[in-house]
């Protein structure tokens, strides 16, 4: 009965949805109020109903009724309580009824926050996140209903995928979907100023906290993903560009971009149709990751076309709205008047760098990722294009932005002294280079690109802490007077400086493990030792079985010590899940610093020996680490008075000089 | 400068960046990309020593050895041909005899044995890499087992 009610509730989700997604843009022409203000309600009833059917299937989920042919499919009676309800948007159906969820929770924030929004503009930007929940709705209703029954009703669940059986995997879908789904936020502004035809700073103040909180959580998304794949594949790799990924990674680009050119846009009134465009392309890209990913098409374009029912229905969503706001943009973008001047070389130029870099890249991975499935349609040829081709492309593209990223906050706006701002990074370069030598020297020559490239992540690093020193006149004046400079500091400065170092300690991680790892692979039998890289060695002292609540366990126990001395112990382990039978490796794991050393289990060789996999990964927490202070730097930066959602001030006329910035 | 040349520096740059892109692009697609093949077509393929690709089939029953320690030897076969394949490490936890494999690489000049450097067979046990199966089935060969796919 519950269940039926969970699904009743999404078809007057989707009932809501189509008078929210109508009647408010009939309100705005006739200038009718209470007509725009439905919107508001019907953005909140839409969630509540959302949320209740969500609710539903998740206690389907908790107590284990497999009368739900979902709950069947991907759940077992056994399974730990977390996995339970990460299990109900583990899989298809339930990941679609997540988005849609994540999807309304945004259109609520924007009606109960939204009070200092103009009536006409939240009116139809409430209307047009209403259309696109409106198309899933009926996508889920009628391709993926979660709600399906069994009769009669089976004993014992089929379980959930075991490598999904994680807590990694239980908090990365809702992440990377609030990321994913919180552009539609800056998509729908975009299509409602191209609606008016007007588009001013106020609108770029009104976006840019939505796409900061949308670029964070899609930063923590993505990072919990590379993790998650590190630790529980058990190949030790943390990228695989697999298509997959990259579906989430493209957002995730243009949303760096868009994060930037909302910043000249918000500060100079320039670059309008351009952040518009962007503002529509990064959501467009998000669609078309939830329909590489949902519609099997990836898989094989065969399989696409065997069951093409649910990806027919997605590639329509995404005809209907990437189109849709093309042609729109196509006829307005005209309307929307051209803003302030600047010279290439100022700081408006460094932006606009950033932006052309990061869009090219993000072409090129757009490429990559759809290019094997275009051949394989048009000539029936197989290919991969795997990790070599993305380092080429991507991998050269994005090297001037990351000398160039320093400059950027040194510039000026309007027009720039470039001269100027490489005087003042002098330091920042001079210690960049003198770590590349001093590591060259330590690591006996070797490759020379690893040494350049950690130091230019300690350049990046070091170039934004330039930039607080700078404003804040450290060493330039008294200490007491800098550090109440530097408490002064808007928090956008800091969000910046901090999203800058995160790219450079990401960095720095990168090359590490590229460059330094060791990988040891070697048969052992009880007592041996094997050498482990980073100065450590492994002692095998045998195996182990065991059983958790839903598998079996065979674990390897094994000692770790340097110079003879013991440090510490690991367990690795092959976990084998009942329900489906299915083998899974569970990495043995242990930090040093920031480095890891990671140990995976082959076959058992006879006469207690096994197959041993020993990586060194020096460095590697800098990757996931440097992600973290990105993140920080988007909170802070969201934390912002003059950002904060929902008190947005109106717009001056003429924006302030750019305070201490650059004297 | 006035607006236009400014406008030019702009457009200037931006025309720049794409077309590196594209350069890069193509000599990536010429360098960085492996074609797939079944053992069945390699007679007609004529590849060059050390042109990287994708191997796919089934790992033939009766054929993995495993050599000193970590190198294992095995053969994938399409039920028309059989390629003898080396590989070194720690081959997947799905992977098994009369399965679904894909195994990346290249062949040594001089030799018809197939050198690996990855070897996948994901997912659960009943899943085929999807190419490997549309492969097979054009081929003829039925396959046991219902597919398994999202």
């Amino acid at each position: 009965m519950i269940i039926e009610l969970g699904h009743y509730a999404l078809v007057l989700a989707l009932a809501t949805a189509i008078i929210q997604a109508a009647l408010p843009v009939l309100g705005v022409r006739r200038g009718d109020r209470s007509l725009m203000d439905l919107a508001s309600s019907a953005a909140i009833v839409s969630f509540l109903l959302v949320f209740f059917s969500f609710a539903v299937l998740t206690f389907a989920y908790v107590t284990s009724d497999f009368s739900v042919r979902n709950v069947w499919e991907n759940s077992h009676s056994l399974k730990p309580l977390i996995y339970k309800i990460s299990g109900v948007w583990g899989n298809h159906e339930g990941s679609m009824l997540l988005w849609l969820l994540i999807l309304v929770f945004f259109s609520m924030l924007v009606a109960s926050f939204g009070r200092n929004l103009p009536d006409t503009l939240k009116a139809n930007v409430l209307a047009v996140q209403a259309w696109i929940s409106t198309a899933f709705t009926l996508f889920i209703l009628l391709t993926s209903n979660p709600f399906a029954r069994l009769v009669p009703a089976p004993g014992e669940g089929r379980d959930l995928n075991p490598v999904l059986q994680d807590i990694g995997l239980a908090i990365h879908p809702p992440l990377l979907y609030l990321g994913y789904v919180g552009f539609s936020v800056c998509f729908s502004f975009a299509i409602a100023a191209l609606i008016e035809g007007r588009i001013d700073a106020a609108w770029a103040r009104w976006v840019r906290p939505w796409t900061l909180a949308a670029w964070t959580a899609l930063t923590a998304g993505i990072a919990m993903g590379s993790y998650w794949a590190y630790y529980e594949l058990g190949w030790g790799g943390w990228w695989f560009w697999d298509p997959v990924e990259n579906a989430s990674f493209m957002p995730w680009l243009a949303g760096t971009a868009l994060l930037h050119s909302a910043l000249v846009m918000e500060k100079r009134e320039a670059l309008k149709i351009w952040t518009v465009l962007l503002a529509i392309l990064t959501f467009s890209l998000s669609l078309l990751g939830t329909f590489l990913v949902r519609s099997g098409v990836l898989t094989s374009v065969h399989a696409f076309a065997t069951d093409p029912t649910r990806g027919v229905f997605i590639l329509a969503i995404l005809v209907l709205f990437i189109g849709g706001a093309f042609a729109l943009f196509a006829l307005r973008a005209s309307h929307l008047k051209a803003g302030g001047l600047f010279a290439p070389i100022s700081r408006e130029g460094a932006l606009v760098l950033n932006n052309l870099i990061l869009t090219t890249a993000t072409a090129t991975v757009l490429t990559g990722t759809l290019y094997p499935l275009v051949l394989e349609a048009l000539t029936g040829d197989k290919i991969s294009v795997g990790a070599p081709f993305f380092n080429i492309t991507f991998g050269l593209l994005m090297l001037p932005l990351l000398f160039a990223a320093p400059f950027g906050p040194l510039l000026a706006w309007k027009r720039g002294d470039l001269a100027g701002a490489g005087q003042r990074l002098f330091a920042a370069t001079a210690a960049g280079l003198l770590v590349a030598a001093v590591l060259y020297y330590a690591k006996n020559g070797g490759p020379i690109l690893a040494p350049l490239g950690i130091g230019l992540g300690a350049y990046l690093i070091l170039g934004a802490v330039t930039d607080l020193m700078l404003r804040s006149g450290i060493g330039k004046v008294a200490g007491r007077v800098a550090a109440r400079r530097l408490a002064g500091l808007p928090r956008s400065a800091f969000g910046t400086a901090l999203a800058h170092i995160g790219l450079g300690v990401t960095l720095i991680g990168i090359v590490a493990v590229t460059a330094y790892e060791t990988e040891t692979v070697v048969e052992m039998k009880p007592g041996m030792l094997a050498e482990a890289g980073g100065g450590y060695t492994l002692r095998f002292d045998g195996m182990r079985e065991g059983r958790g609540p839903n598998y079996t366990a065979d674990s390897g126990h094994f000692t770790v010590s340097q110079g003879g001395v013991k440090v510490t112990e690991i367990w690795s382990s092959k976990r084998l899940y009942s329900a489906r039978r299915m083998p899974t490796t569970e990495a043995g794991i242990r930090t040093f610093g920031l480095s890891q050393l990671y140990v995976s289990l082959g076959d058992e060789m006879g006469g207690g020996g096994i197959v041993v996999r020993i990586w060194w990964k020096p460095l590697i927490l800098c990757i996931w680490g440097g992600a973290l202070v990105m993140m920080t730097g988007g909170i802070v930066s969201l934390s912002d008075r003059r950002l904060r959602v929902g008190t947005p001030s109106r717009a001056r006329k003429a924006p302030p000089l750019a305070v201490g910035a650059a004297e | 400068m006035t607006r236009k040349q400014k406008r030019l520096a702009i457009i200037g740059a931006g025309v720049g960046f794409l077309t590196a892109a594209v350069l890069l692009v193509m000599f990536a697609f010429s360098q960085a990309v492996a074609y797939f093949y079944v053992p069945g077509d390699l007679a007609k393929a004529d590849l060059a020593p050390g042109t990287r690709i994708r191997l796919g089939g089934l790992v033939e029953m009766g054929s993995v050895k495993r050599g000193e320690g970590k190198t294992v030897t095995f053969s994938v076969t399409d039920t028309l041909a059989s390629v003898p394949v080396t590989y070194v490490g720690i081959l997947p936890d799905l992977f098994r005899e009369g399965q679904g494999v894909v195994a990346e690489g290249a062949f040594v000049a001089g030799s018809p044995v197939f050198v690996a450097d990855t070897v996948l067979a994901k997912h659960d046990e009943t899943y085929m890499p999807k190419d490997v199966a549309d492969r097979l089935q054009a081929q003829g060969v039925t396959l046991g087992g219902k597919e398994n796919i999202k």
